[in-house]
């Protein structure tokens, strides 16, 4: 069992949960990811996490809900427990070598960007850190950005915040105006991360894509999360979860994530309507 | 008296119709009266073969002496002086190539149902709340204080893990099991079917092991949480066993295979056993789908095509690119599978799935294959049947191609070396290079079966103990 010890509520899509499991915090890197379970009935699923505390044995989760798991977390309070967690899980991020980068966040990929940007940051890289969101209302982690990266620049679809506009035009901008990047790292929905990970490639700079797809163990045994990384099968779980954005086969992606689209609607209705988030064999 | 019949008194077991639509257990197992009959077909032959069959070295002759007089208590006490987990070896035992195997009474007829016998004996014990005794031979009490303020650590809570944990703790030892997944098993758990292994019986054998002073941590990667240095160094650890099982799946890099509808037999299985997919209150996806083709002719083949009957297909099919006489999966799984309506499409060779624009897949491309040669193996070679191609009309394809090596511990240990299979290297006391650092089961050989894992289980006990002495 392992306790819910601080939750905060980014905005209505958004929670952040610190939670207690020393095994993982001791050797959670940037990067890395656990998987977990809310209860004997839910399932498991792999989050990234946005932080950990070794020495306070805490980890950090920040999700939106918008699956079954999600939203029966969001149901949970500070004291209460998640049934499992294991990790840490997957490659952490390759920082060696790199002196600027720009990380790209769209939407609650932003939740992942945050460890990724600042873990880079604390290891002495210039970070430009270009965090979009839909409008005002959904923008996150603005001041933990800020203090965690050199220079932030905050995009909405709407305009409603920040500057009007895609994080993929925001990062032409920086490139065309002389920033010279080692790598642009891409944390978001896929279709984001793809035409981000396009524009590196057009600019000839190295792009690296943190991927998130289906996966039950984590460690290898299922094979669900298998994706194409220059023409050959990866897992996201022990091979990823960071790839070479150029190499990696998008569109499949896409389709892959998709599979289970429908189980997951109607739980999302039986979740809402029938139990108001709670569930009813408890 | 010898029971002269040279059959097996045979399993009563649910009807095919029915059972290839629940998940209870298929066989249900022997009454004591069947029980009896069927232990007094044995010769009680002085060369005892039967015994140099099992992995474990279960007494065999004496345990069925023990059955035909009555005496189940007394049957289940020599059984369990060698083998940690008779229920489950009972039941899932491929008892043909080894113990019954070598029966005399296999020569003309059928042999003694050895394995339905260490079944019965077993469930009868449990469901007769017997007391735990003396579980191994080597327990007294001055061998227990010897091991005392020994610590050892399993890697693994799979068949070699369990039973290594079971035979240390027998002989005093502290043992800590460490398991990645949220549930002790490993293949036990979350790839063996509720229908061939009920997950009561792996469930209370582990309660057992926890009875016995075993403390078990689940959700625990060794190789990423700790490393085996570190249970060694920092944890005070005086020994290590890594049973951490064969690992990742095998796909076939054949056009089609990453399309909706495509997924390992280990993903499809572990969905359905570990995470409960087949019941209404677990949230667990499982691919649904009309029609299935399962590729593949192993036990875990067997395992997954009864399963997609179970998970309501229509129509579930077998692909494999040998014929009856090569295929690797024993022949009740087989047996079973035929009665339950599964459809065997032998010297099938898969050459592409096909799908919609959606990436859903709607068929899988087959060709028809001869055996050729002898290969390597000894088996006649399958060669394709030029212009043979067809299409199966399924919707799902789950691969049961066999695993590749997990090199996780192998790449976080200092120093461990690995044998020619990528697997980890030991000797034949289960030692790898490393002092103190042992490994034994899926893990050193490769996929293989639960009972060859115990067996390597027990080898590396017998090595600790000999270690630590």
């Amino acid at each position: 069992m392992y306790k819910i010890v601080k939750k905060r509520v980014l905005n209505k899509n958004m929670t952040w949960l610190v939670v207690d499991a020393p095994m993982v915090a001791r050797k959670a890197k940037p990067g890395q990811f656990i998987i977990l379970r809310t209860d004997e009935y839910g399932e498991r699923i792999p989050l990234t996490m946005a932080g950990h505390d070794a020495e306070a044995g805490t980890i950090d989760l920040i999700y939106a809900a918008v699956g079954r798991t999600t939203m029966l977390m969001n149901q949970l309070e500070e004291g209460d427990y998640l049934l499992d967690v294991v990790g840490p899980l997957g490659k952490p991020t390759e920082m060696e070598g790199l002196k600027k980068v720009c990380v790209v966040g769209g939407g609650t990929g932003n939740a992942l960007a945050y460890p990724l940007a600042t873990g880079m940051h604390d290891h002495g890289i210039e970070v430009d850190m270009i965090a979009g969101f839909k409008s005002k209302e959904h923008v996150i982690l603005e001041d933990e950005f800020r203090a965690g990266t050199d220079n932030l620049y905050i995009t909405t679809d709407d305009g409603s915040y920040g500057e009007a506009g895609f994080t993929t035009e925001k990062l032409k901008e920086l490139i065309e105006a002389g920033n010279e990047y080692d790598e642009i790292v891409a944390v978001g929905p896929p279709m984001m991360m793809k035409f981000t990970c396009q524009i590196a490639a057009q600019y000839g700079i190295k792009s690296v894509a943190s991927l998130t797809a289906y996966m039950v163990d984590g460690t290898g045994m299922c094979g669900g999360c298998r994706c194409v990384v220059g023409g050959e099968n990866k897992f996201v779980c022990v091979d990823g979860p960071e790839f070479d954005g150029a190499l990696v086969d998008w569109d499949e992606l896409i389709k892959r994530n998709s599979y289970y689209k429908e189980v997951e609607e109607d739980q999302r209705a039986h979740v809402c309507r029938l139990t108001g988030g709670v569930r009813y064999h408890d | 008296m010898i029971n002269l019949k040279m059959n097996k008194n045979p399993m009563p077991e649910q009807e095919p119709q029915v059972r290839a639509r629940n998940f209870k257990e298929v066989s249900e197992g022997y009454t004591p009266e069947m029980a009896i009959n069927e232990a007094m077909r044995c010769l009680k032959c002085r060369t005892r073969p039967c015994t140099t069959g099992c992995p474990v070295q279960v007494n065999i002759p004496e345990f069925v002496a023990e059955v035909s007089k009555g005496e189940f208590e007394a049957a289940y006490q020599i059984i369990s002086k060698t083998s940690a987990l008779p229920r489950i070896c009972g039941r899932v035992c491929p008892q043909e190539t080894q113990c019954e195997g070598k029966c005399v009474r296999g020569i003309k007829g059928e042999p003694v149902s050895i394995g339905r016998l260490e079944r019965f004996v077993a469930d009868w014990h449990a469901e007769n709340g017997y007391e735990e005794a003396a579980v191994c031979e080597y327990e007294d009490a001055e061998r227990a204080a010897e091991g005392k303020g020994k610590k050892v650590a399993v890697v693994g809570a799979g068949p070699a893990g369990l039973t290594c944990a079971g035979d240390l703790a027998a002989k005093g030892y502290a043992v800590t099991v460490y398991e990645s997944l949220h549930k002790p098993g490993g293949v036990l758990a979350y790839g063996i079917p509720e229908f061939r292994l009920p997950k009561a019986i792996v469930d209370a054998e582990v309660a057992k092991l926890e009875k016995k002073g075993v403390t078990f941590i689940n959700n625990a990667i060794i190789g990423r949480a700790e490393t085996v240095d570190e249970l060694l160094d920092l944890e005070g650890f005086d020994a290590v066993f890594v049973g951490t099982g064969a690992g990742l799946p095998t796909f076939m890099s054949s056009p089609g295979e990453n399309l909706l509808g495509v997924c390992s037999a280990n993903e499809y299985l572990t969905r359905i056993n570990l995470m409960k997919g087949y019941l209404d209150e677990y949230d667990t996806p499982v691919p649904k789908a009309k029609n299935i083709a399962v590729i593949g002719g192993g036990n875990v083949a067997m395992d997954a095509s009864r399963c997609a009957m179970r998970m309501g297909a229509d129509k579930v099919y077998v692909v494999y690119r040998r014929s009856m006489d090569e295929i690797p999966a024993r022949k009740e799984e087989i047996h079973h599978a035929i009665e339950e309506g599964v459809d065997f499409r032998l010297l099938c060779n898969p050459v592409r799935v096909l799908g919609n624009e959606e990436g859903y897949v709607t068929g899988l491309e087959c060709v028809r294959m001869e055996l050729g040669e002898p290969d390597a193996s000894g088996r006649r070679r399958p060669v394709e049947i030029q212009d043979s191609n067809f299409v199966l009309d399924v919707d799902c394809v789950i691969m049961a191609i066999g695993t590749k090596l997990n090199t996780l511990i192998l790449d976080t240990t200092e120093n461990l070396e690995a044998n020619a299979k990528g697997g980890i290297g030991t000797d034949d006391g289960a030692a790898t290079n490393r002092e103190g650092v042992y490994a034994g089961g899926d893990a050193v050989t490769g996929a293989a079966t639960v009972i060859l894992a115990m067996g390597a289980g027990k080898t590396a006990a017998a090595s600790i103990d000999e270690y630590l002495k």
